[in-house]
Order: C-alpha cells, then sequence, then structure tokens
C-alpha cells in the first residue's frame, strides 16, 4: 500500500468516525419525532434575500461599468489618463477608447437607482444576520472553523477532498466542512465589508463627513478598483457555490435551503 | 385556539400597529426636518430616500475634501457634447461680457447679475474633486462666488426649500436643497486652474458642487430659481440626489 493509499484510508476512518459522532449528536439534540431543521428561518430568508440582491447589484454594476470600463489607481483617472487595466468591452458612451465601433445604449438612469437599491436591502439584511449570527449559536457552531473540529489534519483532508473532486459526504449534508467554512466566512466578514466599505468611499458626500473611507483605501479612483475586483471575486465564490451545491445534490440541498425540509436517508445519496 | 396562538396574535397585531404608525410619525418628522426627497415616489423610492435621509444626518454641514495644488489633475477631462445655440456662440464672441445669470422665484430682490459683478463678490478658490457618475473623475482648482453670496443679495424668502439652476442649453436644469445651496463650497464658477473657465467645462459660469457627483455641476448656468416645490422642475431618470 503506497504512502498515499493509507492516507487516504486513514481519511475515510476519520470520515466514518466523524459521521458516527455526529449521528449521535444529533439523535441526541433533536426528539426523534421532529425533523431536524436543516437551517434556520432567518438564515433561509436572508440568504434568498441576498441572492435576489446580488443579481440586482450585479446586473445594474455591469450596466454602471460599461460606461467607464477603464479602471485606475489613485484618486483620479479619466479618459486622458493611463488606465491600471481595461475591460476588452464595448462602452455605453462615445469618449471611451473601447476597439468597438460601437456605443452601448446609456442605461445608467435605472441602473445606478437599482444598484443603490439593492445595495440597501443587501446592507440591511447583512446586518440583521452577522447579528443575529453572532449574538446567536449560528457564528460559533455553523461558521467557525472551531465548530466542525479545526486541526491541520482536517483541513488537510477536507482540502484533498476538494482536490480530489470527491463529491460531499454524509457528513456535510448536517455540517460545513471546513473549506465550505472559510469560504463562507470570508464572503460574510471579507468581501461584502470591502464592497461595502469601497462603495461607501465613491460617495463624495459620506467621503467629506468621513475621508478616512477613501484614503484608507488609496483613493476615490483606487475605491472603484477595488470594488469592481470584489465583485469578481464573489461571482467567482456564487459560480463555485452553486457547482458545490449541485455536486452536493441540488435537490435536497435546495429544499433544504427553501423549506428547511430535513434529508432523509432515501433521498440522500 | 389556543392560549399561545391568541397571544401571539395579540403581540402580533400590537407590534404590526406600533410599526405602522411609528413608519407614519417617522415620515412626518422626516419630511419636517428636510430629509424627504422630492423623487422619493415610484420602486427607487425607498433606496434614494435611505440614501439622502442618511446623508443629511451624517454629513451635516462637512467640507468635501480639498487637495494641495501638486495633486490638480494634468488632464482634466471635459465631457461635451458639441453644440450649436446662436445665443450661445453670440454671446461667446462678444467674450461673455454681455452674460448675465438671472435669479428669480421666491426672492424679495429679482436680480440679474453680469460675469463682472458676480466677480465683485467675495471669491472662494478650492481644489476639489469631480467624479461623474460614469466612473472617471479630476481634480481641478475653482474659482467662483458662493452660491449664497448670490441668495442673499437677492433676498430669500423664508419658504425658499430648493434652488434650481438652469444651463442655456435646452431643457437642461438641476436643483439642489438649501442645506448645499448654502454650503460655503457650493460655487457659481468662473476660475479654473489660475485661468478664465474654459468652453469644455461650462464658460463662462458653471456650479461647483463637490458633495455630489459631477451631473449637478451644471455648466453655462444662465438662471437661477429660488422654490419652494420641485413638482415642476424635477423629472428624468437619474436620482435627484447625487451625493450616492
Ligand atoms: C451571491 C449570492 C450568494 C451568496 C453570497 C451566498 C452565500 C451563502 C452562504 C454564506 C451560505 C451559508 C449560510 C449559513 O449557513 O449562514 C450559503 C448556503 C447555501 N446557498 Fe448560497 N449564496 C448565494 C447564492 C446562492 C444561489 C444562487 C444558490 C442556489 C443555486 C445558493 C444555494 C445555497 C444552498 C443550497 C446553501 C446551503 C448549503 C448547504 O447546506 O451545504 N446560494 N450561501
Amino acid at each position: 500500500m503506497s504512502a498515499a493509499q493509507a492516507a487516504s484510508a486513514r481519511g475515510r476512518d476519520i470520515i466514518f468516525e466523524y459521521m458516527a459522532g455526529s449521528t449521535w449528536l444529533l439523535r441526541e439534540a433533536v426528539p426523534a419525532t421532529t425533523e431536524a431543521p436543516r437551517h434556520s428561518a432567518l438564515v433561509r430568508i436572508t440568504h434568498w434575500l441576498t441572492t435576489l440582491c446580488f443579481f440586482a447589484l450585479l446586473l445594474s454594476g455591469i450596466e454602471i461599468v460599461i460606461s467607464h470600463p477603464r479602471f485606475y489607481w489613485g484618486e483620479t483617472g479619466n479618459v486622458m489618463t493611463p488606465s491600471l487595466f481595461e475591460l476588452p468591452i464595448p462602452a455605453s458612451r462615445p469618449w471611451v477608447k473601447t476597439g468597438y465601433s460601437f456605443v452601448l445604449p446609456d442605461q445608467n438612469g435605472w441602473s445606478r437607482n437599482l444598484h443603490f437599491e439593492a445595495a440597501w436591502v443587501v446592507i440591511l439584511t447583512g446586518l440583521v444576520y452577522v447579528i443575529s449570527s453572532v449574538l446567536g449559536r449560528h457564528l460559533r457552531k455553523d461558521l467557525l472553523p472551531g465548530g466542525a473540529g479545526l486541526t491541520w489534519r482536517e483541513l488537510s483532508m477536507d482540502i484533498a477532498n476538494h482536490l480530489r473532486c470527491e463529491r460531499p459526504g454524509e457528513r456535510e449534508a448536517w455540517s460545513y466542512n471546513v473549506v465550505q467554512r472559510l469560504a463562507y466566512l470570508s464572503v460574510i466578514f471579507v468581501l461584502f465589508p470591502l464592497a461595502i466599505w469601497t462603495g461607501f468611499a465613491m460617495s463624495p458626500a459620506l467621503v467629506s463627513a468621513f475621508p478616512v473611507l477613501a484614503t484608507i483605501v488609496g483613493g476615490h479612483q483606487s475605491a472603484r478598483t477595488i470594488h469592481f475586483v470584489v465583485s469578481v471575486l464573489l461571482v467567482l465564490f456564487l459560480l463555485v457555490h452553486i457547482v458545490m451545491v449541485c455536486r452536493a445534490g441540488f435537490r435536497n440541498r435546495m429544499r433544504a435551503m427553501i423549506t428547511s425540509g430535513a434529508l432523509s436517508e432515501s433521498e440522500h445519496t | 385556539m389556543s392560549n399561545f396562538s391568541r397571544r401571539k396574535l395579540i403581540t402580533t397585531g400590537l407590534a404590526a400597529s406600533a410599526g405602522a404608525s411609528g413608519l407614519a410619525v417617522a415620515v412626518r418628522l422626516a419630511d419636517r426636518y428636510g430629509l424627504i426627497p422630492p423623487d422619493y415616489g415610484g420602486i427607487y423610492g425607498p433606496g434614494t430616500t435611505l440614501t439622502y435621509a442618511s446623508h443629511r444626518l451624517l454629513t451635516g454641514q462637512s467640507l468635501a475634501r480639498e487637495f494641495p495644488a501638486n495633486q490638480i489633475s494634468r488632464a482634466p477631462f471635459a465631457k461635451l457634447r458639441p453644440f450649436t445655440i446662436e445665443a450661445y456662440d453670440s454671446l461667446r464672441a462678444g467674450g461673455f461680457v454681455d452674460w448675465r445669470v438671472n435669479v428669480d422665484g421666491l426672492v424679495a430682490r429679482p436680480s440679474s447679475f453680469s460675469l463682472a459683478e458676480l466677480k465683485g463678490f467675495p471669491s472662494r478658490r478650492q481644489i476639489t474633486q469631480l467624479a461623474c457618475e460614469e466612473g472617471w473623475s479630476f481634480i481641478a482648482e475653482w474659482t467662483g462666488v458662493p452660491l449664497m453670496h448670490i441668495l442673499s443679495a437677492a433676498q430669500t424668502l423664508p419658504q425658499a426649500r430648493y434652488v434650481v439652476y438652469y444651463s442655456i442649453q435646452r431643457n437642461w436644469r438641476q436643483s439642489i436643497d438649501m442645506a448645499d445651496a448654502l454650503h460655503p463650497q457650493t460655487l457659481l464658477v468662473y476660475g479654473m486652474n489660475g485661468g478664465e473657465l474654459p468652453m469644455g467645462h461650462g464658460a463662462p459660469l458653471r456650479l461647483s458642487l463637490p458633495r455630489q457627483l459631477g451631473y449637478k455641476s451644471v455648466k453655462f448656468i444662465n438662471r437661477i430659481t429660488v422654490t419652494d416645490s420641485l413638482k415642476q422642475f424635477h423629472k428624468g431618470s437619474y436620482s435627484w440626489y447625487a451625493g450616492i
């Protein structure tokens, strides 16, 4: 038996041990007659509100960015100054040289209104979600890696499973694995806050009252560039997120996230 | 009905009616303290109202950032679609000596000022950033007369709530509330980067409103109207308040 085979066999043993442990815990915590709620109502409602807003922000964000698909670093930048990078797409303004012979229609009116309205809903929803997760047990129990028993062995096993593109096992039906936890945590506590911060940093009114909003990220144009990069990272997260949901069993996971119906053994394969 | 669900029903009902009346009171108060923008209606009303109200509460009379002279952009982009307006061309040919800005509406002394008269008022220079809603920006030094001096010369009436300003370009005007109209950095600009205001940047007279996006800094201003309602003035799909 090679070292790799030995390691993977050990990994399997640990999974089985873990599964036995967690089913036992579940039985203990949940009376046999009721089904275990997979996600709390608050998590489900805030999740789908955020998803709705994210698509609104994405669509309107794309509309806004095509009016000037050039990015800069520092305080200022415009078509007369060199760019940090440019998107190879057509623009909705004639003064931006894009290499395309046509100019897209200007849709910034409703786009900006939709963007800011969705941003408000995302911020308020996010506040409700974060505050209740921190005060309640959700953050500690379900999201912080400690709740899944973070050890290096655990983490490297999870990463190895991901790299080998293994289907999520039974264990993940009840609890997020470590990689998943770290991904969610960075979306919740790094990417979204950064997007909101740099969004505020582009507001001339807010920056007049709180200049640090813009200065700490390197200026108005830096804020815009970071806002764009963070949005791209969020889209990448979303793609991986959806792929993982499909691999784990789309119908079951979606049912759990929508109605919180628990997974039954027969359905879960 | 069990005791539990009845209690739940009563508390929910109480909470809902308390919430509804609380909201009604909040809206009345907000309107009284100038926290409701003129475009509060429609599907985007809630967003723009929350933005305007929170900015009015958070920013007060805060000053936009001013920059050192070495940060002035060497290439200040002037976005301008070419236009031909006979009146403008002939005024320009005459070096704008006949350019006038009329002040009317809710003022005790409707007035008209030439550029020379505007330059007679106390002036202000500020090096501020102009950010366009499209995403680009530049920093320039603007020289002009604070709008508040013009408004006090024309003696605005107590019921004044908004100031509308018009470009010589057809159907182009914008408006601001009194908080912005009386803000020390709200200038009627006639000079830029130490020289005259160039045509591309709105010669001979434009607004500088550095706490809002560029589309509120109207170029070629020739008329100012003070009003208590924007019902007949504000239209268009862009948000009225552009502090973002
Ligand atoms: C940008 C949009 C999205 C973000 C930021 C996001 C973020 C998250 C986060 C943070 C969680 C963990 C929730 C918690 O336990 O507190 C989660 C779970 C979940 N999300 Fe999303 N999500 C997004 C879009 C979607 C979409 C489009 C789908 C459906 C295709 C989806 C399906 C799910 C499911 C099924 C779970 C539960 C996963 C499990 O039980 O293993 N999400 N999402």
